[in-house]
């Protein structure tokens, strides 16, 4: 393997040392503009009332997670998002995988599919709560929907994009269906696949806002709404960061579990793992 | 012995695009096809391959029919069409899922040494230069032994040099292997397939067919600016200009 990474280092754009301090860079305005507004209240130039300082949302974080509010409300909402997820993931691939392979199935189905897509999903609210009750359902359905659009349209259309090209390769060397599908129509789609199921996943965490908002007595989402009601901003914020903290974990969850069958796609970033 | 008997092509919009293609290539004979565009050298090729069906005739080779992909025919597309989410091993060794373990890598390692690549083994597709990926290509086909190797204009998509260099490869490479695979090459470049061809078939258009053969009698290594290549040359030149479509509507 170690003509590998002297390929790569050839190839690497920047100075190892300046490289490795780049993540830290995005660093710099957020911090800045927290100190900065911690200044100001400090100062006494603003109250802070609408706005609180980091320092009094960092006290509130603590509380919050000191009295295992933080952890109550945070489970309850990735319950509803992993459930909705799963559900919206699992209808997608399996639908966008027909409409992708079989063009006929494409020409039934499709169509009402992309009616569906063209109503936000919000609508769907007040007949999920009809149907399904005012609990959990109505929540996990909705955040199921929101998953399930853009996972269905990656895959159907990574499928439609694998090159006509290489699966001619595959014929040359008489691959079945199934061996065509699972050594060269499978790799070829995951990319897509992954960066499908990472914008699901990014509905989710928006539609898991919603379905909270419809009335729900735990839930980073009640966070927010009764830190809106009872006049405490600090709170709201609070809920804020743990949305944002949450769906950057789980998206780097994903991105990391993806990575091992991607390593192709970046040489750059994978040769030093593949050194091992 | 690949035999094509009588092959004729005409697609559903009502393409001629073979019309009655009767070729023979002995074991181990490297044969060039040449033509213009339209000429149906690629589609034969193609049918040849088993990937397209031909509207009427035959292949077949030592006397067995050949109506799909078949283990003994082997291709080389213009593109290099490697997985790229496979390293160049995996890709060389993708045909011989069949093998036990050891045996696939013991071909793979001599596949790629034989194509002058074993240091790439571990290396993605996107980390090759364009000669290199063909060359895996090349090792990719032949891996499997085939007793034909087609070759759909191979290097057409390289450089001059890197061209260059991989016809002589190639050469090599088919001296190198035994018994010697059968070679059928389709080019637009003349000079190419005199420099690797036993015998050039010129075909002509509209309905693609055989217009001409000639051999090359010429001893190998072959020299480019030997007089004796130059006159093959012209030869091929002016039985390529006498299938162009326009110059029979002058003389007309």
């Amino acid at each position: 393997m170690v003509e590998l990474s002297s390929a790569s280092t050839r190839t690497r754009p920047a100075r190892p040392a300046l490289t490795a301090l780049w993540p830290l860079a995005g660093l710099i305005l957020p911090l800045g503009l927290a100190l900065a507004w911690e200044a100001v209240v400090a100062l006494g130039w603003n109250s802070g009332r609408l706005l609180p300082p980091p320092s009094v949302i960092l006290a509130t974080l603590t509380d919050l997670a000191a009295r295992g509010d933080l952890a109550h409300h945070a489970q309850a909402t990735l319950t509803r998002v992993v459930l909705g997820f799963g559900a919206g993931v699992v209808a997608g691939t399996v639908l966008g995988a027909l409409t992708g392979y079989a063009r006929g199935l494409a020409r039934l189905l499709d169509p009402t599919l992309q009616a569906l897509r063209a109503i936000p999903s919000i609508a769907w609210v007040p007949l999920f709560i009809l149907w399904f009750g005012i609990f959990e359902a109505p929540k996990v359905a909705l955040i199921a929907v929101g998953v399930f659009f853009p996972v269905y349209l990656g895959v159907m259309e990574a499928i439609r994009g694998v090159d006509r090209k290489i699966v001619e390769v595959g014929r040359v060397f008489r691959l079945s269906g199934v061996a065509m599908v699972r050594r060269i129509l499978l790799p070829a789609v995951l990319p897509a696949y992954v960066t499908a199921l990472r914008s699901g996943l990014g509905l989710g965490w928006m539609f898991v806002v919603a379905a909270e908002f419809m009335g729900a007595s735990a839930g980073l989402g009640y966070l927010l709404i009764d830190g809106q009601q009872l006049g405490k901003p600090a709170q709201i914020v609070a809920a804020i960061i743990a949305f944002a903290v949450l769906g950057k974990l789980t998206d780097s969850l994903l991105a990391l579990a993806a990575a091992p069958f991607l390593r192709w796609e970046d040489s750059f970033a994978s040769s030093p793992r593949s050194s091992e | 012995m690949l035999t094509i008997q009588h092959l004729s092509k005409t697609y559903p919009g009502g393409t001629h695009a073979l019309e009655a293609v009767d070729l023979t290539v002995g074991a181990g004979e490297i044969v060039a096809i040449v033509g213009g565009s339209g000429c149906g050298k690629s589609t034969l090729l193609r049918i040849v391959a088993g990937l397209d069906r031909p509207s009427a005739g035959r292949v077949s080779i030592d006397g067995r029919v050949v109506s799909e992909p078949d283990p003994a025919i082997g291709i080389v597309f213009q593109e290099p069409r490697l997985f790229p989410w496979l390293t160049v091993a995996q890709n060389v060794g993708f045909g011989l899922a069949h093998l036990p373990r050891a045996e696939r890598d013991a071909r793979v390692a001599e596949a790629l040494a034989r194509v002058g690549l074993s240091d790439k083994a571990h290396v993605w597709p996107r980390q090759l230069s364009g000669g290199q990926a063909q060359r895996v290509a090349i090792a990719r086909a032949l891996v499997a032994r085939p007793e034909v190797l087609l070759l759909d204009e191979p290097f057409s998509a390289l450089d001059a040099f890197t061209r260059l260099d991989l016809q002589r490869h190639l050469l090599q490479i088919w001296a190198a292997v035994s018994p010697r695979p059968t070679l059928v090459i389709v080019t637009h470049d003349v000079d190419e397939a005199i420099l690797l061809a036993d015998r050039v078939i010129v075909m002509q258009p509209e309905p693609g067919r055989i217009a001409q053969e000639m051999p090359v009698d010429l001893p190998r290594p072959r020299d480019r600016a030997a007089p004796a290549f130059e006159a093959q040359r012209r030869q091929i030149m002016s039985a390529l200009d006498r299938t162009l479509p326009g110059l029979s509507v002058l003389s007309a």
